[in-house]
């Protein structure tokens, strides 16, 4: 059966419009992607979307590293088995060590002086649900660490707690990081509010978690 | 009202939740064996089990008490009679006697927690516990002697 040309035109037109279309919003979409890339939805899928970038990544860690050295942080991550105290990292007091789970031991457990909450008053023990040290068989060590070596044990799945990046990401989130601002009177805060450590701190992670040189 | 079980006892309390549980204890319930120290968790007079764990009732509210079975120095045996108890009466261990208190319910969980505790065992379990009269040694022999105690006792778990 011959068809009618004026049919066949019509149909001809729009397929090629459509094409040039789908072509030029695909453009745009990717564009759009990119230009929002940090500031996507809240999930760890999504913001790990973003593109690589090694520069800026080291630099974000450059200003994390300062976070996690400073005594809020890096006195529950000591090189040895007991916790350290104070703004000058000095050994804990009463001889209380790390133990198998990170908790103390006998009659030494960090509960049974750390409440849920701070207690009031200067130099009073620090509080918080989670409080303890990280266990014996995973130390996350961050004291003597270099910044190159810090960054590389967070970003090894096996020296991190068996973190992925999503779970490093959401890590920052947590109830017991977020307590190193909050530490009870005489202590001094981290060097970065802890809304900017979030952010630089996912930056570092996003753009491809590298270890600087 | 705060319900609160002590000794294997239960009390219904009238205290602000924030209320250290020592002074539930002390000056509510009565029981004044536990002592007051520091009141900053840094001497271990104030030590009490609350679920098991020696908890320092100096820094620790009531409300965190609530509903958990807390044993205070009244409470550690029927007669005197737990191995440590024997063991410091044995070695004449006090010298003014007011850190005790704390002293035994600690040296209870660590000889729970591990029936034949070597010198370095003591110092890790112990070492929080301040005693101003400088009982420390007799307090190790004590334990030493406790282990000992608690084996013949129970000769299943020696």
């Amino acid at each position: 059966m011959k068809q009618d040309p004026k049919i066949k035109r019509y149909h001809r037109l729009p397929l090629r419009s459509i094409g040039v279309l789908a072509a030029v919003f695909s453009i745009m979409m990717a564009s759009l992607a990119f230009r929002t890339g940090d500031n996507g939805t809240s999930d760890g899928s999504s913001r790990l979307t973003d593109k690589k970038d090694s520069v800026a990544s080291v630099k974000a860690f450059m200003k994390v590293y300062k976070v996690l050295i400073s005594p809020r942080c890096m006195n529950c991550h000591p090189a040895g088995d007991a916790p350290l105290q104070g703004d000058d990292n000095h050994t804990h007091t009463m001889n209380v060590v790390r133990g198998p789970d990170g908790k103390g031991m006998y009659a030494a457990k960090c509960s049974n002086c750390h409440q849920p909450a701070n207690a009031p008053g200067l130099h009073t023990p620090p509080g918080n649900p989670k409080w303890q040290l990280p266990p014996a068989d995973m130390k996350m060590v961050f004291q003597g660490k270099t910044a190159r070596q810090l960054a590389l044990q967070i970003m090894n799945y096996n020296l991190n707690g068996h973190k992925n990046k999503e779970q490093l990401i959401e890590h920052a989130r947590d109830t017991l990081v977020k307590a190193g601002w909050d530490m009870g009177e005489g202590r001094t805060p981290p060097p970065m509010a802890y809304a900017d450590f979030v952010k630089t701190w996912d930056e570092w992670i996003k753009k491809g978690g590298y270890a600087p040189k | 009202m705060i319900s609160l079980i002590v000794n294997q006892k239960t009390y219904s309390v009238d205290a602000d939740p924030n209320m250290p549980l020592l002074w539930v204890i002390r000056d509510i319930i009565g029981l004044t064996g536990t002592k007051y120290g520091c009141g900053v968790a840094q001497c271990g007079a104030c030590v009490v089990h609350m679920n098991g764990d020696a908890v320092r009732s100096c820094v620790t509210k009531v409300s965190r008490a609530e509903g958990k079975e807390i044993v205070t120095i009244e409470g550690l045996s029927a007669n005197n009679d737990h191995p440590a108890q024997l063991a410091w009466q044995e070695i004449d261990v006090p010298q003014c006697g007011y850190c005790h208190s704390g002293q035994l319910m600690s040296a209870a969980v660590l000889l729970r927690d591990n029936p034949n505790p070597t010198d370095e065992d003591i110092d890790i379990a112990m070492s929080g516990n301040i005693c101003r009269c400088g009982t420390y040694l007799r307090i190790r022999k004590a334990i030493h002697l406790a282990a000992e105690i608690q084996k013949k006792k129970t000769p299943a778990n020696s």
